[in-house]
């Protein structure tokens, strides 16, 4: 929960008063909040943590922590199911039709 | 170095580590602050690559082990309510509170929904008029920005049936009762980066100053790790206690003075138990009188509730760097991830979680039993 993970922005749009933007992690692309960094722009990479960007962070930097993040399997870890991996540690079967549909387009 | 060539660099962590070898002359005592960077000190061995003389004491930084139990226990009789939707981060779902856990809670017909956002409670609570919903709000300065504004947010946009269940924790007042506590035996900390992307560095020179300890921010990659063992055991063998910055790329000065801002308004400071601590000063945040109106506790009565946490679970000395986890008499045998005692076994970033599921395959506890993975 604590972990922040890189992500580019793909677009920006004001919502409910609200400054929104899409942003890529690799491959996982989700809503992330802009109040806290309104001047991020498209194309640009920041730290974003529980749908908040937080910091900006330059390309290469993204770029490397992504693909660590990737291969250590943490991106699955914050965007994946997490209830079958407590039903797993619970000895049970997840539920069925489960509403955390993780945003995931390539 | 039997781990160094799964580094993302490993020319780059042989040559902090040779420097870091060739630095130390005798033992010191580090605590990594954030849980994050101990998974990954754990998961690369890095604490096996570093000279012996230099010893990494897990910190308090997981916010779900750090967790009172009494809150689990509030958590989970809201979330049992039928008016409710308990919206969640995933990583509290197995935490146990007495007797049981959110996912249990769900299993027996509570509406317990985990989000990626506190924004996504927020908009389960509009498309849900005739319910009410509760989010969870645990976490470090890293995660209480966005829960600030989410409680701004639903007050912005006159949402009434949103409410928050509060228990943020602050770093500094945890490194202060650390620093403060006759028993330790810290020397230097690597403060934890992300915490320090949100509130800057200017919290930590007063405490660098009155303990002597130097203070180095520090990311949670490894070469991050070793960078910030690097530039602590530097200052400690020159007899220097400053802090420093080893994080530049995501941590400036002043931090993200719109955050600050938002905290300051929807947050006021206050006491609050560490599970297994106790309580610590000025260590929290609660709602201000401003946003009181979105306060969980007091709209579902569940403010009285006082539990005892259990003895043989001993995470509040883990968490303070007293006892690794695999020294618990419980550890591997009574606790495991699939039967925890405590959040330090079954969080994402809990260090008994970290020793479990990475260290090595042959770990022994100290009683001689045999500990297998679950991996």
């Amino acid at each position: 929960m604590c972990l922040a993970v890189p992500g580019r922005v793909l677009d920006i749009e004001e919502r409910d008063g609200t400054r929104m933007a899409t942003v890529d992690f690799g491959g996982v692309v989700k809503e992330v909040c802009l109040e806290y960094l309104p001047d991020l722009q498209v194309g640009e990479y920041a730290i974003v943590h529980v749908g908040f960007a937080l910091q900006r962070l330059d390309e290469e930097s993204a770029k490397r922590t992504l693909e660590l993040f990737a291969e250590l399997g943490l991106l699955q870890e914050e965007f994946g199911d997490p209830w079958e991996p407590a039903a797993e540690a619970d000895g049970t079967t997840p539920f069925a039709g489960e509403d955390f549909i993780p945003e995931v387009r390539k | 170095m039997k781990y160094i060539d799964e580094f993302q660099d490993p020319e780059l962590a042989r040559r902090l580590l040779d420097d870091i070898h060739a630095t130390v002359t005798r033992p010191w005592a580090l605590m990594e602050v954030c849980g994050g960077q101990t998974h990954s000190i754990i998961r690369h061995g890095i604490d096996q690559l570093l000279p012996e003389e230099v010893e990494l004491i897990h910190g308090p930084g997981c916010p779900v082990c750090v967790t009172p139990l009494e809150v689990i226990d509030k958590a989970l009789e809201i979330a049992s309510r039928p008016e409710v939707i308990f919206c969640s981060f995933g990583d509290m779902l197995r935490v146990p509170g007495t007797g049981r856990d959110l996912f249990q809670v769900r299993g027996e017909g509570g509406d317990v929904r985990v989000v990626y956002s506190p924004l996504d409670a927020l908009r389960i609570a509009q498309q849900n008029p005739d319910r009410d919903v509760v989010f969870f709000g645990i976490g470090f300065e890293t995660t209480a920005p966005p829960n600030a504004m989410t409680v701004h947010q639903a007050r912005r946009l006159g949402i009434p049936n949103f409410s928050m269940l509060v228990s943020h924790v602050r770093v500094p007042p945890a490194i202060e009762a650390i620093m403060a506590s006759p028993s330790c035996r810290v020397q230097g900390f690597l403060a934890a980066g992300h915490v320090c992307s949100v509130m800057g560095v200017g919290e930590y020179p007063d405490l660098a100053e009155r303990f002597r300890v130097p203070i180095v921010v520090t990311g949670f990659e490894p070469l991050d790790i070793l960078e910030g063992v690097r530039r602590t055991v530097r200052q400690l063998e020159r007899g220097e206690h400053t802090v420093d910055n080893a994080y530049a790329r995501a941590v400036r000065p002043e931090g993200n003075p719109a955050a600050k801002a938002m905290l300051e308004d929807v947050f006021e400071i206050t006491d609050r138990a560490w599970r297994g601590i106790g309580v610590i000063p000025d260590s929290g945040w609660r709602l201000s009188a401003k946003y009181r109106d979105y306060d969980a506790e007091r709209r579902f009565s569940v403010d009285g509730i006082q539990t005892r946490e259990p003895a043989e679970c001993r995470s509040g000395e883990v968490l303070q760097g007293l006892l690794k986890p695999h020294e618990c008499e419980a550890f591997g045998t009574l606790c495991t991830p699939r039967t925890p005692l405590g959040a330090t076994m079954v969080s994402s970033e809990g260090a008994c979680a970290a020793y479990y599921l990475y260290r090595r395959l042959d770990l022994t506890t100290p009683a001689g039993r045999e500990v297998s993975p679950v991996v």
